[in-house]
């Protein structure tokens, strides 16, 4: 049972954690700055900057991908902010547009490039592949303290974990200028705060989240992460750092349980397969926001 | 008075959304020690003024300085508080974190809120009489009470120029009596307050200076000399009921020389 467990589901246990609260953290300002949005916008967009980066560099490793994904993503960015100064359409409308456009180019990319070799295909871009990311050199608990075995986790373990220090620490640090900048803007800036530098930083560091996970877990979760578990936590508390607390918590109860229901659940129920993890740990999350919106403590209309 | 003690001098300010400008080419000279009023018809640039000093909103041309030197180099001698209704009262935050916002400048990035920067978060909100209400979420609190909240920030801030933005619009009598008591006992302390005004009928009782505007300045100076039935005509044109004209200056409507600006202390 260990063995197996440490070798098969372990680690897609860990990668699904980390990568939901990796999306998470940062979601829960871009909740309250009504940027929510922006994690879908973003998980689109990384599809044409993955294509690009398989096109120009033609590898299919993972670090250009990453970087083409991440400028694609910076690019969304400045081009759904200036549609919206140009065109005075409000944010919401700005990130459809682009993030569709974008998506859309990047579906005729893949069309026309010759990118039949490598493992791209909007299937892998929406759920992931999170149950093949497997340790297979594990043997049991004991591989947990075998540098030998541990040389061979899966990469993306690493990446996410990597990333979800970046992003914890850009949360951590600079907590006081983004909360009260989102807060209040106007007097965020009378303080001399760089408000615009810490929105686009917000943005960017939320894009590194994105396409970091969407490697590993696919862009549903991305998407699903970014909304779920900080929207469920704004309903539990009416303070900024015990949401934050909240959404961490459902981000990982959303992992966790996900995977194991998606793995096990149709088998207890006498089915024959297994479902998409991916798909279950978005469904998760969305039945414990839909819980929260019922009993939450301080949903909007919940006598305090 | 040299202009290095002037808290905020303001030369040529014009600022412009989109085609036509929304503040033209506005002088100001805020006289240290006294309250002044901002006064103007709606859309006279008057809260864009403020936040153009500010840097909140950007300026086309124009010239800032408090206490003789850049904005940027003053910035901890400044407070400001925005219009209420600019902010998401929704936001899940305590009153007393609000307060606390204030403290920015002392606390920087990671240093821990201790003990002290508590009592004096509440001592602030003690002075607005918001003191039993520091754990409360700030969406539960009425409109007059969230202004005093954001009063108290800026009181956090220890500043030496206070900058509002309609402090009394859509407040209770008692949060504007409370408001008012907090601004003249600042002005006795010596510090300098310049707020954007909308109720003319107030401005002799609570403010010192006025300072008129319909996008480019049309008056300055004390209330005595600058708030004329004549300067706010030619502010307000035709916008002013007669009635409130002739609360604010029974004088000129007896007067046997109409038109002559006169009016009683």
């Amino acid at each position: 049972m260990g063995e197996e467990f440490v070798a098969l589901s372990l680690p897609p246990i860990l990668i699904g954690c980390l990568a939901a609260l990796a999306c998470a953290l940062p979601g829960n300002f871009l909740l309250l700055r009504r940027q929510a949005l922006i994690g879908d916008a973003i998980s689109h967009v990384v599809l044409p900057g993955i294509v690009l980066g398989f096109l120009v560099t033609g590898t299919s490793s993972t670090w250009p991908m990453m970087l083409g994904a991440a400028i694609a993503a910076v690019v969304a960015v400045v081009l759904i902010e200036t549609v919206r100064r140009v065109g005075r359409i409000e944010p919401g409308a700005a990130m459809g547009v682009v993030f569709t456009t974008l998506f859309a180019a990047g579906v005729l990319l893949l069309e026309q490039s010759d990118t039949s070799s490598v493992h791209l295909d909007v299937e892998h871009a929406l759920y992931g592949n999170l149950e093949s990311l497997i340790w297979l050199d594990a043997t049991g608990w004991s591989s947990l303290w075998d540098p030998v075995a541990l040389a061979w986790l899966p990469p993306e373990l690493t990446r996410m974990a990597v990333v979800l220090v970046i992003v914890a620490l850009f949360i951590a640090v600079l907590w006081r200028p983004l909360a009260i900048s989102t807060f209040d803007e106007g007097f965020a800036r009378s303080l001399g705060l760089p408000v615009s530098a810490l929105g686009l930083a917000l943005v960017i560091v939320s894009a590194i989240a994105a396409v970091a996970a969407f490697d590993a877990v696919g862009s549903i979760i991305v998407i699903a992460m970014f909304i779920c578990p900080p929207a469920a936590a704004r309903m539990m508390t009416d303070r900024l750092a015990v949401q934050v607390g909240w959404s961490m918590l459902f981000a990982v109860i959303s992992a966790v349980l996900g995977y194991v229901i998606a793995g096990y659940g149709p088998l207890w129920l006498g089915y024959a397969d297994a479902v998409s993890a991916a798909g279950m740990i978005a469904t998760i999350s969305g039945l414990i926001l839909g819980a929260a919106a019922l009993w939450g403590p301080k949903r909007r209309g919940a006598q305090s | 008075m040299t202009d290095a003690q002037l808290p905020l001098q303001v030369r040529g300010l014009t600022v412009s959304y989109g085609a036509s400008p929304a503040v033209f080419s506005a002088d100001m000279r805020v006289e240290p020690g006294a309250m002044t009023a901002i006064i103007g018809p709606n859309g006279a640039g008057k809260s864009t003024l403020l936040k153009a000093v500010l840097g909140i909103v950007p300026a086309l041309s124009g010239q800032v300085t408090v206490y003789g030197k850049p904005l940027d180099k003053q910035r901890s001698r400044i407070a400001y508080v925005p219009q209420r209704a600019s902010v998401d009262w929704d936001f899940p935050t305590r009153v007393i974190d609000v307060v606390q916002m204030g403290l920015y400048r002392q606390l920087g990035l990671l240093r821990r809120i201790t003990g002290r920067h508590r009592s004096l978060a509440m001592d602030c909100l003690d002075q607005v009489g918001m003191a039993d209400f520091a754990d409360r979420q700030i969406g539960q609190l009425s409109g007059g009470q969230q202004q005093r909240v954001f009063l108290a920030r800026s009181l956090a801030q220890g500043a030496d120029l206070y900058l509002l933005d309609e402090p009394f619009a859509g407040v209770d009598a008692a949060t504007e009596k409370a408001i008012i008591d907090v601004l003249k006992s600042l002005k006795d302390e010596g510090r300098t307050i310049l707020a954007v005004h909308h109720d003319l009928s107030t401005v002799p009782d609570y403010f010192d200076r006025v300072y008129i505007i319909n996008k480019s300045p049309v008056a300055e100076g004390p209330v005595a000399e600058a708030f004329t039935q004549d300067a706010l005509q030619r502010a307000y044109g035709g916008r002013l009921a007669s009635g409130l004209l002739d609360q604010l200056f029974p004088v000129a409507e007896a007067a046997p020389a109409p038109g002559f600006p006169a009016r009683t202390a």
